[in-house]
């Protein structure tokens, strides 16, 4: 839409992304900065001196593969292969869950395809001691904390062995064994919930963390304007994680006002200090976590991480993205994919192997084959074992009351 | 007249509005070059223009709060909230400022929005994307509430909720989306060509609101309900072989006084079916009005068939959802009270 189209003076200005199906993105706009350009500031800086962070891109992993620049960190190489195998197995489930959906065993699936290395990284980058309030594309935190694909899988299935008693949809997972939050359909409640978790925590003396996750479209929600305004008062130990992946459903991030400034730039404003981030390098977003994290043990609060990445995936099973937006997109983005990136390095440093790779892959393959057949054998959505049908009258309150009682019994149970 | 399904005809409606009226803008999450999450807008904005059905930020709040703001400016604002689920963080500006703008101001300032929002359960869509919360919004003073059950009254209702200078909410049975729902998952899905309300009329006209509609006379029993349930209910009655009057209430508030209470002075007996939950819901206010009226012509006590006090459980839709066979037990204690 042009400015001067109609005889109007002042035109409603309506964002639009830039290509549409049809065209090519070829990401041109996109100014990808060098491994070296950004700075790492001592965790006890002023946020003041570090805004520039928040409108560049943390990054470690060149386009041949070699770490560098100031956040390169020195990251042990079990922990980056141990990154890359919770990766690959991530995007593996992914894609076996998926074709469940297709079968019809499940109702629904969410892929986290291409952001692999955001919730890997900084689940490797904090302690499994730490609290995270997640959104619903992290699963790649429940599998680097060690949740059994077992127990993902019977959630998903809803069948009689799920936690979550056959009461939410597919991937809304709940762990608190893991210090993993229910998640919410609700977009972006979690945010603001995290910053109070930290606040009970700061008031506790505890030296644990908080850590949660929204999208770039949730950033428009209330909860999250509350949660920035709650954590630059409070300044409690939290880190504020914003999944930039370019889209909300069909709305590209202009629609969540993007095309003005950074999403980390939100932070600015309130003060908190904030950091841009190339979300498909491990390296980086382990190291800015790693920051983070650091900053909130210390004490000195609160922090903004904006993780720049693409959704390869579509939006969920409910959504066809070829309506929106240019097919070839995703093969176009400019900063790869997140496991080719970690693997080519280590590779580069003598670390790993292709072999080993295909191997792994296998291995996993097969593993999730393995324990899906155990999935089924407590049922699925539709066939074999369900969670106790009177159950869905308890968990109300602590106590379940007279009138659901009586429901109950009418229901015959 | 043409075939529409409910889709079709709330798009028809949409579009209808926007040639008419200059003022009418359509906006929401995914409304706009998309044309929606369910296609209830697919077309408008390459039609109509980005200036007038354009995607919102994903802020419920923000878009009611603009949506006011507009209408106050001159315009006529059609919102969408993608689920009615989602329609929490915009309470306050539901509750505290549509609805009492006029109040307030002594009638100087009045706005004329309306919402529209899927609603209800039947697609498995779990806890998230199956509420009913109609009842939230009907105890509230200042906020039209509306529910069609068909294709033909979707679009005459939109029409005039949009034509309407108060502030409407639309609910959209999103189960009847693509077809009548008679309460059984398992039968095959069937078409509105199947239904005669799903014969629409091409151009405007217009439903009045508060006004209930008998989609079957009957002498023994009134049926009172809206939305998915009015098929459901009519599979009971079927199954029942009782001679039940049915009423579509369509507008919950404001609501249609005489049909109900003369359909009941009439049968003597009362059945009140609706998806939401029970405690506080809407058949509560329903049972109130009856026995505010008619009670001395009541024969058998009211009953109300409606989901459990509990959340839309994604595993337990069927044993959730009032089915025909629900229905048909409350007929029967009715009758034979
Ligand atoms: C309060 C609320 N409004 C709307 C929705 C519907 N919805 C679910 S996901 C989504 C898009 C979110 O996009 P983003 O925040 O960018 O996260 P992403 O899916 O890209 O990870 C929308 C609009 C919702 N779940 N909750
Ligand atoms: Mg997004």
């Amino acid at each position: 839409m042009t400015k001067h189209q109609s005889s109007r003076q002042n035109n409603l200005h309506i964002p639009e992304p830039k290509f549409r199906p049809g065209q090519t993105n070829d990401f041109a706009h996109l100014k990808i900065p060098n491994v070296d350009e950004a700075p790492k500031p001592a965790i006890d800086c002023n946020p003041h001196n570090i805004r520039d962070l928040a409108y560049g891109l943390i990054r470690v992993l060149d386009d041949e593969g070699q770490a560098g620049g100031a956040w390169n960190i020195n990251i042990t190489p079990d922990i980056l292969r141990q990154g890359l195998k919770d990766m690959l197995l991530t995007r593996l489930f992914d894609d076996r869950m998926q074709l469940l959906h297709r079968t019809g065993k499940i109702s629904f699936y969410m892929k986290c395809t291409g952001e692999e290395a955001i919730s890997v990284a900084h689940s490797l980058a904090l302690k499994n001691s730490d609290m995270v309030f997640p959104s619903y594309r992290n699963q790649g935190i429940l599998i680097s904390r060690g949740y059994p694909l077992l127990d993902m899988m019977c959630q998903c299935l809803s069948n009689s062995r799920d936690n979550c008693k056959g009461r939410q949809l597919p991937i809304m997972y709940s762990w608190k064994a893991g210090n993993f939050f229910t998640i919410s359909g609700n977009l972006a409640t979690q945010f603001s919930q995290a910053v109070g978790w930290a606040m009970a925590e700061a008031r506790k003396g505890g030296n644990r963390v908080c850590t949660t996750f929204v999208g770039d479209g949730s950033t428009a929600e209330i909860d999250f304007h509350s949660a920035l305004t709650f954590a630059a008062t409070f300044n409690p130990p939290v880190i504020l994680n914003i999944v930039n992946n370019q889209w909300a459903i069909s709305s590209n991030q202009v629609v969540a006002g993007g095309e003005r400034t950074t999403f980390a730039a939100r932070g600015i404003g309130v003060g908190l200090p904030s950091l841009r981030v190339d979300g498909n390098d491990f390296l980086a977003v382990y190291a800015a976590s790693k920051w983070a994290a650091d900053r909130a043990r210390a004490g000195y609060g609160a922090t903004l991480i904006e993780h720049f990445t693409y959704r390869v995936a579509p939006h969920s099973t409910s959504d066809d993205p070829s309506a929106y937006r240019p097919a070839d997109e995703d093969k176009n983005w400019p900063l790869g994919d997140p496991l080719e990136r970690l693997k080519t390095h280590l590779i580069n440093i003598d670390e790993w192997s292709e072999a080993q790779h295909e191997q792994l892959a296998e291995q996993y393959t097969a593993e999730i084959k393995a324990e899906y057949k155990q999935a089924e054998s407590y049922g699925t959505l539709t066939s074999g074992a369900r969670p106790d049908v009177s159950s869905m009258f308890e968990d109300i309150f602590e106590e379940i009351t007279p009138n659901r009682i009586r429901q109950r019994q009418e229901l015959g149970l | 007249m043409a075939q529409m399904n409910m889709l079709q005809a709330i798009l028809s409606a949409q579009k209808c509005m926007l040639e008419r009226d200059d003022n009418v803008m359509i906006f929401g999450q995914d409304v706009g070059y998309f044309g929606g999450v369910f296609r209830a807008t697919e077309g408008l904005q390459a039609e109509f223009g980005a200036q007038r059905v354009f995607d919102t930020p994903i802020s419920e709040n923000g878009i009611i709060a603009t949506a006011i703001g507009m209408s106050i400016n001159g315009m006529r604002p059609v919102a969408e909230i993608q689920f009615s689920d989602y329609i929490y963080p915009a309470f306050d500006q539901i509750a505290s400022e549509a609805s009492r703008i006029r109040y307030r101001s002594g009638g100087e300032y009045s706005t004329n929005i309306t919402i529209r929002t899927p609603c209800g359960g039947g697609i498995r869509g779990g806890q998230t994307h199956s509420q009913s919360p109609e009842g939230i919004f009907t105890h509230i003073s200042g906020i039209k509430v509306v529910m069609p059950s068909n294709p033909y009254d979707a679009k005459g209702l939109l029409i005039s909720s949009i034509e309407s200078n108060d502030p409407v909410l639309f609910f959209e049975p999103k189960r009847l989306y693509n077809g009548p729902f008679y309460g059984d998952p398992n039968a095959p899905s069937i078409g509105w060509d199947t239904h005669e309300k799903g014969e629409v009329p091409e151009g405007h006209y217009s439903i009045p609101l508060a006004e209930a509609e008998i989609t079957r006379t009957g002498e023994e029993l009134t049926i009172i309900t809206y939305g998915t349930m009015v098929h459901v209910v009519e599979t009971a009655v079927k199954q029942t072989g009782v001679d039940a009057e049915i009423i579509d209430l369509r507008c919950l508030s404001p609501i249609d006084y005489d049909t109900i209470i003369n359909s009941v002075n009439k049968t003597g007996r009362c059945l009140v079916a609706h998806e939401a939950t029970k405690v506080g819901g809407f058949g509560a206010e329903i049972l109130s009005i009856i026995q505010e009226n008619c009670f001395w012509k009541l024969r058998a006590p009211i009953e109300r068939v409606t989901g459990w006090d509990i959340p839309y459980p994604h595993a337990f839709e069927w044993e959730y959802f009032p089915v025909p066979k629900r229905v048909g037990k409350a007929i029967t204690r009715i009758m034979e009270a």
